[in-house]
């Protein structure tokens, strides 16, 4: 690129930056407003929006925590969270490690049918899914007098997990499948069993694939919403915090509680900024192995 | 031979579990979507009875469904469009370019990518206020009088979600782009400009045609994902009823109990994404250009 050293040049690389800062100032502008826009106080909402806030006032927090029950839809997304993570590791690891370096029958059509799973959006079969649980709570409480199945943060985590089960299956079967074999050899001729080679031997050298499906899941179990709501949709009960965020966001258009709405939006994406930028090398290189790739 | 035996008792203990909720959550509900659309089914009466094509039938002439698939398309379309212009264009200025400060700008396009779409609905929220809004309160200091449009009304909603969704998106597919046109060789770029190509040129004949795969198959998974999206959006920052796509319509015939009706909505939706996934790829197809 040096051999050209046009009059056009220079001005080139200033548009540029321009259109690159500009760009930037789209995307951090908005989220840097919600930030002060949840320390400022209700009043401060009618003036100029681009005013800086007149001080901290912390209130707004411990408002959504406490009025707005924010603390506690924090905790259900962080157990639904966790407890669809450890569900999903103990699954698919085990079965993406068969499927990817077992011969046996049967191992073909499920490869096939796991493949076709990455076709299918939740959006699609939340409503069968929906009913079918609807479902099972009739049997169940013609059976025990009392439906478990809907509004139970373990079914939607099992939910999660099972409909993240393609994608990680394929992600780690593709890692598993390049590993050499005689990483095994050499243990069974030591006598260790199947089960603690894999564990072992297999899943520790596994582990940038498993940091790379942790933080895919995290991101999507962390922020989903459409089954969590249809799900937990029971009015009293237990919801996880992005639904509790929309319920707050629809009460707000009515009652103009704004400091409290930005403070609940900051809780809801704190804890993926904060995971982001700890990790951020790492998520912008692992979504070229996600498999988009052509 | 002893080892056999435990062999296949490990497998299957290891396959099982996920081919078993594999099926209960994901293939049963699949068969489900497409078994109830021929049923009616009410939400206080659990009985189905079977009706044939008629929910077909009704959903082909139901006004609200054809206005909420023809914004569906215009979501696609624009969408697709300008994020694609936008995304490979500036991607391919980023790689080409010594850019100081490129993983600062890469850091902060991937930024909209991992919030969550409520939250994206709310920051919106903020910017689309008619009153103290950010964006009316941009043009109105730009053009120097008043402005109050209402970003989120009938007539504008379309545009508002169209904004918001570009937002989401551009980032991510530059990232992606960025990671495909940096593995195009310099030493093309380099004999190309001996030759005289100039930019555009080099643009259209070198960096188009290599990554031309990876544009392909990522532009089937992004309408795809469109369509999703759109509802995620319509849901989260549209209130009910103003505007619908054709996922958000098939939810509210869920809320309002027509499960059969749902479904049938479902199955349209499905085979026009996979009819049109099709149809890009078809059209997309060039002779591949190896590195």
């Amino acid at each position: 690129m040096k051999q050209k050293k046009g009059s056009a040049e220079p001005i080139f690389k200033v548009f540029i930056y321009v259109v690159l800062i500009t760009l930037a100032v789209l995307i951090i502008v908005p989220v840097a407003w919600v930030f002060l826009a949840s320390i400022k106080q209700n009043s401060e909402f009618y003036g100029n929006p681009w005013a800086l806030p007149a001080g901290f006032y912390w209130q707004n927090f411990v408002d959504a925590w406490n009025a707005a029950s924010m603390g506690s839809y924090m905790l259900n997304s962080v157990i639904v969270t966790a407890l669809s993570l450890a569900l999903l590791l103990v699954i698919a690891l085990p079965a993406a490690y068969c499927l990817s370096r077992f011969q046996f029958t049967g191992r073909k059509f499920l490869n096939t049918c796991f493949m076709a799973g990455l076709f299918i959006n939740v959006n699609y079969i939340v409503v069968p899914i929906f009913l079918m649980l609807k479902d099972g709570d009739v049997w169940l409480k013609k059976l025990l007098g009392d439906g478990v199945l809907l509004n139970n943060l373990f079914v939607l985590a099992l939910v999660y997990a099972s409909t993240a089960l393609p994608f990680t299956i394929y992600l780690l079967s593709g890692y598993f499948a390049t590993l050499p074999h005689d990483f095994e050899e050499a243990a069974y001729i030591d006598g260790a069993g199947y089960g603690s080679t894999m564990v072992r031997i297999i899943f520790p050298m596994a582990q940038p694939s498993i940091i790379t499906i942790i933080l895919f899941n995290f991101l999507s179990f962390w922020n989903e919403y459409i089954i969590s709501m249809t799900l937990m949709s029971s009015a009293t009960g237990q919801k996880t915090l992005p639904v509790g965020l929309l319920n707050l966001m629809q009460a707000q258009q009515s009652s103009a509680q704004y400091g409290i709405l930005y403070a609940g939006l900051v809780l809801v994406m704190l804890p993926t900024l904060i995971l982001y930028i700890c990790v951020q090398k790492k998520l912008t290189q692992g979504m070229t192995v996600g498999g988009l790739k052509g | 031979m002893r080892r056999s035996k435990e062999r296949s008792r490990f497998i299957a203990l290891c396959v099982a579990p996920a081919a078993i909720l594999f099926f209960i959550f994901m293939v049963l509900p699949t068969v489900n979507v497409f078994r109830m659309s021929f049923f009616e089914r009410g939400a206080y009466s659990p009985t189905e009875t079977f009706v044939g094509l008629s929910n077909f039938k009704v959903l082909f002439q139901d006004a609200k469904f054809i206005s909420a698939m023809q914004n569906t398309v215009l979501l696609i379309v624009t969408v697709t469009l300008v994020t694609f212009f936008f995304a490979i264009v500036f991607a391919a200025i980023l790689t080409r370019e010594k850019i100081r400060g490129q993983n600062f700008f890469r850091v902060i396009f991937y930024i909209p990518n991992i919030l969550s779409v409520v939250v994206i609905a709310g920051i919106f929220s903020a910017i689309y206020k008619p009153e103290n809004g950010m964006l009316n309160s941009i043009l109105s200091a730009i053009s120097g009088r008043d402005i109050m449009i209402l970003w989120k009304d009938q007539q504008m909603v379309i545009i508002s979600i169209i904004i918001a969704m570009v937002w989401q998106a551009i980032g991510y597919y530059m990232v992606m782009y960025m990671a495909s046109m940096s593995a195009v060789p310099m030493d093309l770029y380099e004999s190309a400009s001996l030759d005289g190509a100039g930019r555009l040129a080099q643009f259209f004949q070198i960096t188009l045609p290599l990554i031309w795969t990876n544009i392909r198959t990522t532009l089937t998974f992004f309408i795809i994902s469109t369509i999703n999206m759109a509802f995620l959006f319509v849901k989260a920052m549209v209130a009910k009823g103003m505007a619908d796509v054709g996922l958000s319509f098939m939810y509210n015939q869920k809320d309002a109990g027509l499960y059969g009706y749902a479904m049938a909505a479902g199955v349209v939706i499905f085979l026009f994404s996979f009819l049109l996934s099709a149809l890009v790829n078809k059209v997309t197809q060039r002779d591949v250009l190896e590195m």
